[in-house]
C-alpha cells in the first residue's frame, strides 16, 4: 500500500504566543512546528505501515526551510520526502493550494492521502477536501478512526452530536483529528536516517496537468482586502482575594449587573 | 464568464434527522442584509430526503424562496451526493452569493463544491459585509461596487482578515455558528417552494454508512446557554468538575470546558469551547481554571460578561476578563455557590 501524507509547516501558537510592544504578534520568536492535525495524520499512516506494511511519503508546499518538517517526519518513520517550492506558488490561497498539491500528487503513486483537518495558522480545513475534488476522489473529513479492509478503508467520521461509520474504495482522501491518535516521537535511528535522507524538491514544471491561471497569487480567487490584528475589549478588574470575599466580589458584581 | 449574470444570496439550510440547524436561520437573517443592500432576494436550498415540509418553517425565517432538493440518496449526509444537489443549484440558479454554516457538515461541504464550481471560499467567517473592493481606491486598479466583504479570525484569532472573491461567483464563505442574529420568526408564513432534482448516480465518491453511533446526552447546547460556567485543566479532575456543576444550577447555567479537559478525557466534546470546538457568546461566561490559550478566547470573547478564577496571576484569560480573581478555584467555589443560592433565594 502507497500512502501520502499532506504536511504543513506553521508557527507554534501553543504554549504562548508573543506579542511584539505594538502588540502585533512577534512571529520572528516563534518556533515552528509540523501542524498537529498533520502529525495525527502521519502517525495514523505510520501505524498502517506497522500493521500492513505500506510505503509512506510526506508532502509539503512553502518556503526551501519547510524540509524540516519532511525530516522530522522521516525521523518518525515515513520513507520518503517531497517539498514544492518555487516562487510563483507563493501567495496562494485554499484553491490554489490545493491545485498545486494535486498536480504533486499526479506524479505521485498512493493508495490513500491523509491531510490534517486544518492548519492551526489559517483554520480553514479546506485544502484537504480541495484535493479530492481535483482529483477525482473520496474525502472523508475529520477521521477519528482509521482502518483498512482489503481494497477499502473503515473510518470513523466526527460530526457534532455523533459519529458515522464509512467505508469508501480506495484511492481516497482521509482528513485527521489531532484526536485521531498520540504521535510517536523521533526515534535515535530515524534521526540519522532523517540527516541523511534525500528531499526531492520539486518546482512549478514538475506539477501535473494545472494550469498557470490556477497558481499562486494569480490563481487564488480569494483576495485580502484587510488585515489587522484583533483589537481585543481589554482586561477589566483582576483582584486577589481571600476565598470569602472572592465570593462576594463576584455575587457584588453579578448583582450590579442585574444577573442575580 | 457572466459575473453580471449571478443574482441573489442563497444560504445552505443544513438538516439532520429532518430537523433544521439553528444556522439555517441565522444565515437567512444575515443573507437578508446583505440582500437588501443588494436590492435581491434570500434563497435557502434544502437537501435532503423527505424534507419538503419543512420549507415553510425556513420562511417564517424569512427566506423569500426555497429550493428543495429531495432524494433518497440524500437520507444522510454523505459529502458526494450533497456536494453534486449543492454545486448542480449553484450551476442551475447562478447565485451571486452562497452562505454555508461552518459545522462539521458544512466545511467538508463548502470546500467540495467551491472546488467543484472553480470560486474561492472564506472559511470561518464571523462578519459579512457588502462594499468595495480595494475597500480603498488603489490608482491603477478597478474599484468594484457591490462585492461580498468576508471577515474571519486568523491565527487562532490573533489577526483578523477580510476577504473578496472579485472575479468569480458566487462568493462563497462558511460562518460560523452563533455568530449571526437569526430574524424573529413570522408564524403561519409559507414557503415559495421549487423543486429540483439532478439526478443522483452513485460512483467511486460514494461512500457507504455502515453505521451511525449518536452521542448519548441530554445536555442543553451550550450555544444557546445564557450562562456558562466553564473548567479547564486547572479544575483537576473529571469529579472537581462537581464543583461547576452545582455554581451551574444555583445560577441557571450551564457546564462547559475547554479543549484540555476533553483531550484529558473529563467531558465530552460537544461541551468544548473555542476555536476547535464551539463558539459561544451568553451573557455570563465564568472562566474557572481556563488559563485562556488564544485558541479558547477565540471561542468565547464575545461574551457580555467573562468572570475569570485562576490561581496563576499572569493566565491571559484576565486579559478578557471584567471580573477577575486570583486564587484557588476549590475554596471560592463552594462559598459562591452558597452566596448566589441565598441571593437568588432573596429575591
Amino acid at each position: 500500500m502507497k500512502i501520502v501524507v499532506c504536511i504543513k509547516q506553521v508557527p507554534d501558537t501553543k504554549g504562548g504566543v508573543k506579542f511584539n510592544p505594538d502588540g502585533t504578534l512577534d512571529r520572528a520568536s516563534m518556533m515552528t512546528i509540523m501542524n498537529p492535525d498533520d502529525k495525527a495524520g502521519l502517525e495514523a499512516a505510520l501505524r498502517l505501515k506497522d500493521e500492513y506494511g505500506a510505503e509512506v511519503t510526506v508532502l509539503t508546499m512553502g518556503l526551501p526551510k519547510a524540509e524540516e518538517v519532511l525530516r522530522e517526519a522521516i525521523a518518525m518513520g515515513a520513507d520518503k520526502g517531497v517539498l514544492v517550492t518555487d516562487r510563483v506558488l507563493g501567495g496562494a490561497d485554499t484553491w490554489a493550494t490545493s491545485q498545486t498539491l494535486a498536480g504533486a500528487l499526479r506524479n505521485m503513486e498512493y493508495d490513500l492521502i491523509i491531510t490534517g483537518r486544518q492548519a492551526i495558522d489559517g483554520d480553514t480545513a479546506q485544502v484537504g477536501p480541495q484535493i479530492s475534488e481535483h482529483l477525482n476522489i473520496p474525502v472523508i473529513s475529520y477521521a477519528q478512526n482509521l482502518k483498512v479492509e482489503g481494497d477499502s478503508v473503515i473510518v470513523e467520521r466526527q460530526f457534532d452530536d455523533r459519529y458515522h461509520v464509512l467505508k469508501a474504495k480506495m484511492p481516497c482522501l482521509i482528513t485527521a483529528l489531532a484526536e485521531l491518535n498520540e504521535p510517536r516521537y523521533m526515534t535515535p535511528g530515524g534521526i540519522f536516517d532523517a540527516y541523511k535522507a534525500e528531499i526531492t524538491v520539486w518546482g512549478r514544471a514538475d506539477l501535473k496537468d494545472v494550469e498557470d491561471s490556477n497558481l499562486g497569487l494569480k490563481g487564488s480567487p480569494t483576495q485580502i482586502a484587510k488585515a489587522s490584528d484583533k483589537v481585543r475589549k481589554g482586561s477589566g478588574e483582576v483582584v486577589t482575594l481571600d476565598p470569602a470575599e472572592a465570593a462576594s466580589y463576584i455575587t457584588g458584581k453579578l448583582a450590579e449587573k442585574h444577573v442575580i | 464568464m457572466g459575473l453580471e449574470e449571478y443574482k441573489g444570496v442563497y444560504v445552505f439550510a443544513q438538516q439532520v434527522d429532518n430537523v433544521i440547524n439553528s444556522i439555517a436561520f441565522e444565515l437567512i437573517g444575515k443573507g437578508k442584509d446583505l440582500a437588501e443592500a443588494l436590492g435581491t432576494q434570500v434563497t435557502a436550498v434544502l437537501v435532503g430526503s423527505n424534507v419538503k415540509n419543512l420549507a415553510d418553517e425556513l420562511a417564517e425565517y424569512g427566506a423569500d424562496k426555497v429550493i428543495v432538493v429531495d432524494d433518497p440518496e440524500l437520507k444522510e449526509y454523505r459529502t458526494e451526493p450533497y456536494a453534486h444537489a449543492l454545486s448542480s443549484v449553484i450551476e442551475k440558479y447562478k447565485p451571486e452569493i452562497m452562505l454555508v454554516g461552518a459545522t462539521a457538515i458544512g466545511r467538508d461541504l463548502g470546500p467540495r463544491v467551491s472546488a467543484r464550481i472553480h470560486t474561492g471560499l472564506t472559511a470561518d467567517c464571523t462578519q459579512l459585509e457588502i462594499g468595495d473592493f480595494p475597500i480603498n481606491p488603489l490608482p491603477g486598479k478597478e474599484t468594484k461596487h457591490n462585492q461580498l466583504l468576508m471577515t474571519r479570525p486568523a491565527f487562532g484569532g490573533n489577526t483578523i482578515a477580510t476577504i473578496a472573491c472579485p472575479d468569480f461567483r458566487p462568493q462563497m464563505a462558511t460562518v460560523r455558528p452563533g455568530v449571526m442574529q437569526k430574524r424573529e420568526r413570522q408564524a403561519g408564513v409559507k414557503a415559495n417552494v421549487e423543486e429540483f432534482n439532478p439526478g443522483f448516480t452513485p460512483d467511486n465518491k460514494y461512500v457507504e454508512i455502515l453505521e451511525i453511533v449518536k452521542a448519548v446526552t441530554d445536555t442543553v447546547d451550550i450555544m444557546d446557554a445564557k450562562i456558562l460556567v466553564s473548567g479547564g485543566r486547572g479544575v483537576g479532575s473529571a469529579e472537581n468538575f462537581k464543583l461547576l456543576e452545582d455554581l451551574a444550577e444555583a445560577i441557571g447555567g450551564t457546564v462547559s470546558c475547554s479543549r484540555a479537559v476533553v483531550d484529558a478525557g473529563w467531558k465530552p466534546k460537544d461541551l468544548q469551547v473555542g476555536q476547535t470546538g464551539k463558539t459561544v457568546r451568553p451573557h455570563v461566561y465564568f472562566a474557572i481554571g481556563i488559563s485562556g490559550a488564544i485558541q479558547h478566547i477565540a471561542g468565547m470573547e464575545e461574551s457580555d460578561i467573562i468572570v475569570a478564577i485562576n490561581k496563576d496571576e499572569t493566565a491571559p484569560i484576565f486579559s478578557v476578563a471584567d471580573y477577575g480573581v486570583v486564587g484557588d478555584l476549590n475554596k471560592i467555589l463552594p462559598v459562591l455557590t452558597e452566596q448566589i443560592k441565598a441571593a437568588r433565594a432573596a429575591n
